[in-house]
């Protein structure tokens, strides 16, 4: 019986698909609460983003997954779309793009996970 | 073949959607860089905050907001064809209640996550 080589196109669309419906439900609230209120100091406690809190927010279990699932999916969706469409502006959507793209997805992971471990627990 | 969306307004609209992507890793860029911040003490988490409150950051913030807000509005209207058909009662839901039903859940979840924010942060 011969084997097929089984495509990894799934892994890239699961991970595509997840990060699209978490930037659909949380995307627009998280920017306007880490970029827009509290920056401008509106509606929520002063204090919100304060070093102890976002440290303990970080050092916790939910909080941790939370920062990770959503920095990790968000850049993991983004960069599926945007290597679906180099084609679309002239750039040959082959090997060494699909590297590039899904490589800074895949740094970016790294970069998080090693962040957030490092904090602790 | 590039650049063949530019004849039609459907597929420009499109591309524009799609480049709405860029936003939501400029966005994530920020966030990482923010935690980035946090795992270097209090001084670098502070200054990271008040680098937040320029005005370049809040001008920045309200592009990403436009753009990823479009990108969630997209998403959903796009439900009726990505999503596998939804029966209720023997027939299929129709597509407009589909994206409505996708709509309402991002407005309850971007509450939620508010209330959430509000409820941890007090």
């Amino acid at each position: 019986m011969k084997i097929r080589k089984r495509s990894n196109a799934p892994i890239f669309w699961g991970l595509f698909g997840a990060g699209g419906m978490l930037a659909a439900l949380f995307g627009p609230m998280l920017v306007i609460i880490t970029g827009l209120l509290v920056p401008m100091g509106l509606l929520l406690p002063a204090d919100t983003m304060s070093h102890p809190k976002m440290l303990a927010f970080a050092q916790n279990f939910i909080g941790k997954g939370f920062i990770f699932a959503i920095i990790a999916l968000f850049v993991w969706h983004a960069m599926h779309r945007i290597y679906h469409s180099l084609h679309e502006i002239g750039i040959h959507a082959g090997l060494f793009a699909k590297l590039v793209c899904y490589g800074i997805a895949l740094i970016t992971t790294l970069i998080a996970a090693v962040l957030l471990l490092g904090l602790g627990f | 073949m590039a650049g063949w969306w530019k004849k039609n307004p459907f597929y420009v609209e499109y591309m524009v959607h799609e480049a709405t992507a860029l936003f939501v890793t400029a966005y994530a860029f920020t966030l990482l860089f923010g935690l980035f911040r946090l795992a270097q003490g209090e001084v670098a988490w502070n200054g990271w905050l008040e680098a937040l409150k320029s005005p370049l950051s809040i001008v920045a913030h309200l592009v990403f907001l436009v753009a990823i807000f479009y990108h969630a509005f997209t998403w959903f209207k796009l439900f009726p064809l990505t999503m596998p058909p939804i029966m209720v009662g023997g027939k299929r839901l129709a597509p407009n209640v589909v994206v409505a039903g996708g709509c309402t859940a991002g407005v309850v979840a971007a509450l939620a996550l508010l209330g959430l924010v509000w409820r941890i942060a007090a």
